[in-house]
Order: C-alpha cells, then structure tokens, then sequence
C-alpha cells in the first residue's frame, strides 16, 4: 500500500517537471527569436495601403476602435467567461500604442500571440487565426498601423477573475490550445479557394465567432466553422458547414457574395455581430477577394443535420394563441399574416432557416433590439425591424417566438423564459 | 410594400408615434416638424457614441450619413398638426414659476442663458440644428438635460448645451421640465428661420 503511494506520488511528482518543461517548450515553439538589431523596415505607400486593406479584412477596428472614439486608439471591453479583456492601442503613440514597436515585435504578436516586452497575449486577440498570415500581409499591416494618427489614450487593464488574470494559466492554455503556424496553400485546389481560404482562416478569423469553444475559450480548428454563442453577446454565430444553419453550399456564388457586399441576398441577410462585419469589413473588400470567400465557404465540408424525433414538436395552444394575438398587433403589419414577408423589404419568416434554428438566441435579440440591416453600396437605404424590447416582456417575447417557430410549416423547439430572459 | 422613405423608416414609429408624431404624454420625442440638422446631428450622435439610449444606438449603428440625413429631413419635412399638449401636471405654482424664470430670462448670476435666446422666442426651434422644446414629454426633457448633468449626452465641440445643463441643479431640471412640458404649443409651429439675436455662445449645431 505504502509502496504504491510512494510510487504515486513520484510519478506525479516527475509529471508535474515534465509538465512544466512542456509547458516553456509548448510556448516556445514555432517562435524565432528576435533578431538582435530589428529587421530594417521602410514603409512604401504601397504597403501602407495593403496594410489599410488588410485592417479592413481583418476588421481590427471593429475591436480596436470605441464608437466615436480615436481610431485603433483600443478600449472596447470584451466580454468572456472569464471576465472582460480590453483591446488595445494599436496607433503609433510612443508610451500607450506600438510606436515602440519593431516590425518584428509586430510579426511576433501576430505570429506568436506575444507583447513587445514578450507577455503572453490573450487569445481575444485572435491570434490563433493571425498567425497564418504571411510575413508580408503582417509587415504591410504594421506599415498601416504607423500611418494612422497618434493617440496618447491609455490601455485599460483586463479585468480577469483569478486564475485566468495569471501569466502562468495563459501558458497553459496556450500549451493545449495554440500552435503557430502559417497558412498552406492546398495544391490540389485552384487559386481562388486558397485565397478564400487564406482570407477566412487568416486575417478573417471568421472562426472566433463561428466556430465552437471548449471549456477553456478555445476554438477548435478540428470543428470548423461549426457555429458558435459569441462570448458575452448571447448571439449564436451559426455554422457555416450547415445547410440548416448558415451553411452556403446550396446558395449560388452570386447570392454569398452579395450578402457579404451589401448585406442582403435573396436567401438572405445580416443582423447583429454579423452586421459589424459587413458594416467594418466585407462590404470594403474587392470583389475578387469577396468572391473567393464565396467560393472556399460553399465548398466547406457539410456537416448533415441532427436527426430529430419523427413528427411535429409539442406547444403549449395556450401560449401558441397569445403568440398568435402578438404576432397580428405586432408583426403582420411587415412580415405578412402567414409570415410571408415582403420582397426587398421584410424577410420571410416562414421557412426562414434563422427562424427554425435549434436556439432561439439571435430571435431573441432581433426582436427585442430591432436594428436596420448595415447601409452599403449595393443596400443603401435598409428597411428597419422596430425595437420590441420596450413594448414586450420575456413571457411576450417567449410566446411570439413560439408562435413563429411553430406556424406556417416552420417545426422548430418552442422558447422558453430561460430564452427570452437571457440579456 | 410601396418602395417609400416612409416605409422604409417604419421601424421609428413604434416608439416615435405615427410619422414620428408622439404626443408629451410618454417617454418618446416626437419627431416630425423637428429641424433636420438637428434629427440628423442626434442620429449620428447614436452612431458614433455621444448619445446612450439603447436602442437608438442599435438602430443606428450601420446607418450612413447619407441615409441618416435621408431620415432626418424627412421627419423634418412633416408638417402635422401637435397633439393637444396636456397641462396637468403634479408640479407646485412655485416650482413652474422657477421654470419659466430660467426659460423665458434664465439666470445672469449663474452664467445660464434663457432658452429661448437660442430655442428662438417662441421656444419651437431655430434652423437648421436648434430642436423645439415644447410639445415634449416632461420625462424626456428631464432625463435629457440630467444626461448633460451625467456626462451621458454630447454633441460635437463647441458643445454648448453641456456647457449650459451642467449649470443646472436637479431642482432647476425639474423646474423647468415641467414648464416646458405643460405649455401649449403656438398656432405656428415652425422652427424660426434664424435666432432672435446673435446666440449667447457657439455652438456646434448652429455653424456660423
């Protein structure tokens, strides 16, 4: 008995070095060191420009940029499990942004996901999709970054709960969740899906909202774009392997790319976070570069439906009629009183796969928030959902979602008070 | 659906009233008849984070300036007839007394010009950027000059109006809310084309 104790306890004890010996090696790896004189950088406006468009595809300023605030001056409070990280400066102010910085300081924080002064970097900064872009597209970038105006605002502090607040549980969760690497370019596919591909994986890192987080925050690239609930906002990002999310394998080449430009398609439109992104990037992009997103996110890998019980689900006729009284003083008047919607105007609610997904979340949000769909070139005058959340309580938001997800053909789960009270 | 500006900002009037026509009774302001710089200064101010509530910032955070100005000079363009403004009010003799003091001739000692030197003498707005300030609820024009007392309402610099709401006292801001809220609206309700006389200190929505 004693002897198995003491063999425990060496063991673990001898796991715990070999632990901590993986955990340097671990966040180590794929890391060059800096060279001992900083790489000599000049800035083309060449470059600065690649790296203009580049922040566009990226979206840096949806994160690194307050509303009304200084350009890339950072501040914005992102929410987590494990408490609210801040973006940071990024412009070129010598004390608070990266004016200090090296071009290699800059390839190492998007390579490596570490500061100048080589703290490790909270994976917020989605540097588990940075570090595929190339050295280049990373250097033009930094060029851009020099170019914006100075802004002497300070970085807030993080404001992590203990562990995740520690250098120590970072390196762990780097040890199990991040390898640097740069993006490769698949031979057997075209050109295009490359840069598709290179766009969505890379700068895009469309994964951070689209993709399924484990228990530790971290995307998983085994997953895919297998949808995901955005940390802190209580909307779903759905999987864009689905045909019953927001898969587009069955859409035309057409109908994706106009949803990324102008935010609406005839399949289709954005709302919520995935208006930021029309709003901040996509609508910005060339259209080569939109149409090769189209192409890489129509051939992803499909992932089939989960089987459900054969027949239509149970609802309550009691809350089913109140939805339905709801639904004609609120509703009908844009979405039609069978949920037909109105061409170029209001969505169709009926068949409308946002409105059969399994959670009701993004409902949720829409109807009590409301919002125009984003003003772009090709949508430059949207028509608008009305915000419903002053006008309706949880029980009334429950029960006309209920409504819609169980009329007209639509056969999706009802909503609950957990659902429409979530914030 | 007809292919209208109308139709298209439907949305604004579940809170804003009919063609944004809400009467003083509620929390909403009304919306038509409103000058258009100053609708179209407020929606950018929602945008871009100078102005807090809610749901308007929802509503206008993909909106372009070019599209927002469509709206404002819509609503701007409306020319409807004003609700008949209700006159009950809970407020003392003394406390509307104390309000139409510090509208009609404001206060010298503490620095607080009237409002009508800049919301013109007849308190319905001035063009292009001065908004009326009768016909509204008491509960908005409170909890608007509050917002200037919280730092929670902007406007570009010169920022006039938090120059002036910072002067005020809750006492004051109740005082005067429940003037306003109560007056009747005038037989002409048009915004004034330029103010009674040179403005009492620069301002951003009135540009020289």
């Amino acid at each position: 008995m004693l002897k198995r104790i003491v063999y425990t306890l060496t063991g673990l004890a001898l796991l715990l070095a070999l632990a901590f010996l993986a955990l340097v090696a671990l966040n180590l790896r794929g890391e060059d060191k800096l060279p001992p004189t900083p790489t000599p950088f000049e800035s083309t406006q060449a470059l600065v420009e690649r790296g203009r468009y580049l922040a566009l595809a990226g979206n840096c300023a949806g994160c690194h940029t307050v509303r009304g605030g200084a350009p890339y001056a950072g501040g914005l409070g992102i929410g987590t499990p494990f408490g609210t990280i801040y973006s940071s400066n990024l412009t070129p102010d010598a004390t608070n942004g990266i004016g200090s910085w090296s071009v290699d300081h800059f390839w190492r924080a998007m390579h490596n996901g570490r500061s100048k002064r080589g703290r490790l970097l909270y994976p917020a900064f989605p540097y588990p999709s940075f570090t595929k872009l190339t050295r280049e597209d990373s250097d033009a970038l930094y060029a851009y970054l020099r170019s914006v105006p100075a802004a002497s605002q300070a970085n807030t502090r993080h404001a992590l709960r203990f562990p995740y607040n520690t250098q120590l549980a970072l390196a762990v969760w780097r040890a199990l969740s991040f390898t640097p690497g740069v993006f490769e370019k698949d031979p057997a596919k075209p050109a295009e899906w490359n840069r598709g591909a290179y766009l969505v994986e890379g700068a895009g890192h469309c994964i951070a909202c689209h993709g399924a987080r484990n228990s530790l925050g971290a995307t998983q690239d085994q997953r895919g774009l297998s949808g995901g609930l955005i940390p802190g906002e209580n909307w779903y990002a759905p999987a864009l392997n689905a045909a019953d999310e927001a898969g587009v394998a069955n859409w035309t080449l057409d109908e994706v790319v106009a949803l990324l430009h102008s935010g609406t398609s005839a399949r289709g439109s954005v709302m919520g976070p995935m208006a930021d992104v029309v709003w901040g990037s996509t609508q910005h992009l060339s259209q080569e570069d939109v149409k090769a997103i189209a192409v890489y996110l129509r051939q992803l890998p499909q992932t089939p439906a989960p089987a459900r019980p054969p027949g239509p689900l149970a609802r309550d006729p009691a809350v089913m009629a109140r939805g339905s009284a709801i639904y004609d003083q609120r509703c009908a008047y844009c979405h039609g009183d069978k949920g037909e919607g109105a061409p170029g105007a209001y969505p169709p609610l009926a068949g409308n796969r946002a409105v059969n997904m399994e959670t009701p979340a993004n409902l949720v949000q829409i109807l009590r928030h409301g919002g125009f769909l984003p003003t772009t070139a090709g949508n430059p005058r949207p028509y608008g959902m009305p915000p419903f959340g002053s006008v309706l309580d949880d029980q009334e938001i429950a029960a006309v979602l209920t409504y819609v997800r169980g009329s007209w053909g639509n056969d999706a789960p009802p909503v609950g008070m957990a659902d429409a009270m979530r914030r | 659906m007809p292919d209208t500006i109308e139709q298209r900002v439907a949305a604004c009037i579940a809170c804003h009233g009919r063609e944004g026509s809400s009467s003083n009774s509620g929390y909403f302001p009304r919306l038509s008849g409103k000058p258009a710089g100053y609708l179209f200064n407020q929606l950018q101010s929602f945008r871009d984070g100078r102005r807090f509530h809610s749901d308007m910032v929802y509503m206008t955070r993909h909106l372009s300036d070019a599209y927002m100005r469509e709206m404002a000079e819509y609503f701007a363009s409306l020319d409807l007839p004003y609700p008949r403004v209700s006159t009950a009010t809970d407020a003392s003799a003394q406390v509307l007394a104390h309000g139409q003091a510090l509208a009609l001739k404001g206060d010298a000692a503490r620095g607080i010009p009237a409002c009508v030197a800049c919301h013109g003498s007849a308190l319905m707005g001035v063009q292009p950027g001065v908004p009326p300030l009768l016909g509204l609820p008491r509960l908005y024009i409170a909890s608007q000059l509050g917002a200037w007392l919280t730092d929670d309402r902007h406007a570009l610099p010169p920022d006039c109006m938090t120059d002036v709401g910072r002067k005020l006292s809750s006492a004051d801001i109740n005082a005067v809310a429940s003037w306003l809220a109560t007056q009747p609206v005038p037989a002409n309700t048009h915004p004034a084309k330029s103010p009674p006389a040179p403005l009492p200190m620069k301002c951003s929505a009135m540009p020289e």
